[in-house]
């Protein structure tokens, strides 16, 4: 469904991500792996379009697309749950739900948030994961760090048609939160969406996952299925950069098929 | 949706009278209201003339300026921006009017068109100037008004011969520019100007595009988190140069009311009244830090300020005491502000 082809991007003279080429496919949950600087968090701001690529391309059912702001990404059916969640605090539940897609009516000049709607959604979209009981009048910053997980999680699924695109949050998660975003993910993948998932927890990423992505330096350092690795593997993946430059080059000894990726 | 809002609001188990108290405590506005209360008991016995029709009309006339500079401010603030350009602006606008339909000789009309068409300009100016460099909206604000300053001064008198143009009745066109910009009606004894007219529909205006139309979400989410409003793809640099177009074309309105009815316009500092403009929102409960504003708040700020200036004049006092009150009036904001900031956690509003 979304494939990535020698996807390069550059933050001046440095390479954030360089050639990297994967494919997204609908109903799996592909996880993206690496340590801090690996070039996660770009792959996230390119796929949700945030941050446009230099070179390569990216795919959309086939077809090269380009998105100019996170609103044409949205538009295209993918959603992001951002890392620092993306929710205004002193504005209200409703108006942070549909906030970049705000439904209006009337004409220009009189087009109007249509309010009533906005508020409906706001509901429907938190009841869908879980959420019964918040007024959509209250503040966001007036909601427990869980809830407004799920309100960014009731967001991007709303507004996710065909991909979702998770970036864990820095800050730890209780089990209910992590069972709430595992929920989430596995509801999203069933209703055969592409999932992308960066996360820091690799028992929850082998739980989980379909795929597994690991990035180093910007560059793909392994492309693998759950066939390949158990959840040990990966901790050790994620346990730190020599562990994953000695398993690329240990990957790429038994495999030479890679190649240079 | 009442009937889900009403049954939450019972889930949530809080006393309806407490609520009720939160509620009001958490609009940034009650310290206009207090404040605005408070002026004018204490004039109001000092000066009786001051809530005379006469006396009205005096301070409607102060306010309504005001509170059209308040109002295009308080957006800006709302968004999390901060203009101190838009007293210059004024002037210099006006002075552009005053130089194209005096010495110039232009048709009225054009020479507002034209003044109308510079202000936008450094409106957009200033707001790529704040995008551009993603330096404080202060600095770059403080440094375009101190260039208007110094070129309407200096330019002035270069253009017209005299740091004054009179006279402006008489260029074509004057009639109808005076009916819309200048005229008055008289009610029971006071003389009330058009400029009130402006002011309430600019006000109406302003408070209908910030909290119900799409352009006002992106601004108040703008002003509240920047960061979350451009991932999800609010055009963060359209949004910030379309309000300080805004301000600038309040800052022309303000210059074209303070020039029609008198016919005449001069060159004149105005860099403090771009102060008392953010002082009248942030009293009117705009919030300085961005992310929420109101502006009836304004427009009650506004009426305070007024209050507060003609009736130091009127009870015989220096004038310039009025702007010790103000700066105790704005530190109270603030604080109170401060506090809002957290009540706001608590209190159901749409």
């Amino acid at each position: 469904m979304l494939e990535l082809r020698g996807l390069t991007v550059r933050f001046g003279s440095v390479a954030a991500l360089h050639r990297v080429g994967v494919s997204l496919d609908g109903g799996r949950i592909t996880c993206v792996l690496g340590e801090n600087g690996s070039g996660k968090s770009t792959l996230v701001s390119v796929l949700s379009g945030l941050t446009p690529h230099d070179e390569g391309e990216l795919l959309l059912d086939g077809v090269p697309v380009r998105f100019g702001s996170p609103r044409a990404a949205r538009a295209a059916g993918i959603a992001t749950v951002w890392q620092d969640l993306a929710v205004a605090p002193l504005l209200s539940v409703w108006r942070n739900l549909v906030l970049g897609a705000e439904p209006t009516r009337g004409r220009w000049p009189l087009r109007r948030l249509d309010v009533g709607a906005a508020r409906e959604t706001a509901v429907r979209a938190l009841e869908r994961v879980g959420v019964t009981g918040v007024d959509p009048d209250q503040p966001a910053n007036s909601l427990r760090a869980g809830e407004r997980q799920s309100l960014a999680i009731a967001r991007a699924l709303h507004f996710g048609a065909r991909a979702l695109v998770l970036d864990e949050p820095t800050a730890p998660m209780t089990i209910a939160q992590q069972t709430l975003v595992g929920q989430a993910v596995l509801r999203a993948r069933a209703e055969g969406l592409a999932v992308v998932l960066v996360t820091h927890n690799p028992r929850y990423a082998h739980l989980v996952g379909d795929r597994y992505l690991l990035l180093a330096r910007g560059q793909v350092a392994g492309d693998l299925t759950r066939a390949d690795v158990d959840s040990d593997d990966l901790t050790r993946l994620m346990a730190g950069g020599e562990e994953l430059t000695a398993l690329t080059t240990r990957l790429h000894e038994l495999h030479p098929e890679l190649g240079e990726r | 949706m009442p009937v889900t809002a009403g049954r939450l609001l019972s889930t949530r188990g809080a006393p309806p009278r407490r609520r009720l108290l939160d509620r009001l405590l958490a609009r940034p506005s009650l310290v206009s209201v207090a404040g605005l209360a408070v002026v004018v008991v204490l004039f109001g016995l000092r000066a009786p003339g001051l809530l005379s029709a006469g006396g009205l009309a005096g301070v409607l006339d102060v306010a309504a300026l005001l509170g059209i500079g308040a109002v295009a401010v308080g957006l800006l603030l709302a968004g999390g921006h901060f203009d101190l350009s838009i007293g210059t602006l004024a002037v210099s606008t006006a002075v552009l009017t005053g130089v194209l339909a005096g010495p110039g000789e232009w048709d009225i009309w054009a020479a507002l068109g034209v003044s109308l068409a510079a202000a936008l300009a450094v409106g957009v100016l200033n707001g790529w100037l704040v995008v551009r460099t993603g330096l404080p909206s202060f600095l770059v604000t403080l440094a375009t008004a101190l260039v208007l300053q110094g070129t309407t001064l200096a330019g002035m008198p270069l253009l017209a011969g005299a740091p004054r143009v009179t006279g402006l009745d008489e260029a074509p066109g004057w009639r109808s520019a005076a009916a819309l910009f200048g005229s008055t009606a008289e009610a029971g004894g006071g003389v009330f100007a058009v400029s009130l007219l402006w002011w309430a529909v600019l006000t109406i205006g302003a408070g209908w595009l910030l909290w119900r139309t799409r352009f006002g979400n992106q601004v108040l989410a703008m002003g509240g988190a920047r960061r979350a409003a451009r991932e999800l793809g609010v055009p963060v640099a359209r949004t910030t140069i379309t309000l300080y177009a805004l301000t600038a074309a309040a800052a022309w309105l303000i210059g074209t009311l303070t020039l029609v009815p008198v016919a005449s316009v001069a060159a004149t500092p105005a860099l403090a009244t771009a102060i008392d403009f953010v002082v009248v929102a942030v009293i009117g409960g705009c919030l300085i830090t961005g992310g929420h504003g109101s502006m009836a708040g304004a427009a009650v700020g506004a009426l305070l300020y007024a209050v507060a200036r003609r009736g130091v004049e009127l009870s015989g006092w220096d004038p310039r005491w009025s702007q010790a009150l103000l700066g105790v009036l704005l530190l109270v904001a603030l604080m109170v502000s401060g506090g809002v900031r957290g009540r706001l956690r608590a209190a159901p509003r749409s």
